[in-house]
């Protein structure tokens, strides 16, 4: 079971208040689909794929950007039950989508630089390391019910 | 996945406008990494003062980004270029190899935080991809 301490509790809160899903959704899966361009293979039909500029230009990667990470919300606001939040959508990822847990965590790791990139100085090492922990329990969560 | 000729010329490009803040960057990077991964404290046992920005992690973060000036300058052959370093992990600091990893994203993480419009996704990539090379010289000697 996670234990959250109250400044965890309030550090998540106030980093999610801040992040603008519409900005940094899109930003975030456009990285992920550069910097690990094998994350590709999922998403055959999103059209232009092909460099860089055609990735931060693809309105398909723009809207899963946003549902990705609005799909965040749900354990912010739940975290003493990250688990059983995501268990169906733990699921559909091994079932139905068959997508490598890996990419959870690839996922994370771009979206702590996007963050950076936003929030600069103010995501401070004790933010981070706050702000990982809390996604490593989302990639845990994610990756619970694969079989 | 080694390093494209485009790759090169990216690193070397953004090391150019970056290198005037390589302590601060390295000092910043080793900082996260003992708060944000407090198993790599193990290594610093003998340090008094973990805390970030203290005196021994400014001096540690200035020699750590002064081996990866040289790895930049070595960017064509960083196996041969960086042998001594390598002898130096594997034989004398014997730091677990997982470790680099670790590292290479916190210095990721600032360079995102101080160079936010310069560190774009096709930065973010040939950076990555060097860090990794880099960690892999490292590691040549282990075994």
């Amino acid at each position: 079971m996670v234990e959250w301490s109250d400044s965890e509790r309030k550090t998540i809160a106030s980093v999610w208040g801040k992040i603008k899903v519409d900005k940094i959704g899109p930003q975030t899966l456009a990285r992920v689909l550069i910097v690990y361009p094998w994350t590709q293979r999922y998403f055959g039909s999103f059209g232009n794929l092909s460099s860089a500029s055609a990735v931060l230009a693809n309105l398909k990667v723009a809207n899963h950007g946003k549902t990705v990470l609005n799909a965040l919300d749900k354990a912010v606001k739940n975290l003493d039950g990250i688990k059983a939040t995501y268990s169906e959508l733990s699921q559909l990822h091994c079932n139905t989508l068959n997508v490598d847990p890996d990419n959870f965590r690839l996922l994370a790791d771009c979206l702590t630089i996007v963050v950076a990139t936003s929030f600069r100085s103010e995501f401070n090492p004790a933010v981070q390391a706050t702000w990982q922990k809390f996604l490593s329990v989302v990639v845990a969560a994610l990756s619970s019910r694969y079989h | 996945m080694s390093l494209s000729a485009k790759d090169k010329a990216t690193v070397k490009g953004f090391w150019a406008k970056i290198a005037g803040k390589a302590d601060d960057i390295g000092q910043d990077a080793l900082s996260r990494m003992l708060v944000v991964y407090p198993q790599t404290k193990t290594y610093f046992a003998h340090w008094k003062d973990l805390s970030p920005g203290s005196a021994p992690v400014r001096k540690h973060g200035a020699t750590v980004m002064g081996g990866v000036a040289e790895a930049v300058s070595k960017i064509d052959d960083l196996t041969s270029g960086l042998l001594n370093l390598s002898e130096l992990h594997a034989f004398q600091l014997r730091v677990d190899p997982a470790n680099f990893k670790i590292l290479s994203h916190n210095i990721l993480v600032v360079l995102a935080t101080m160079f936010p419009n310069d560190f774009t996704p096709e930065v973010h990539v040939s950076m990555d991809k060097f860090l990794s090379a880099l960690a892999l010289a490292l590691a040549e000697k282990y075994r």
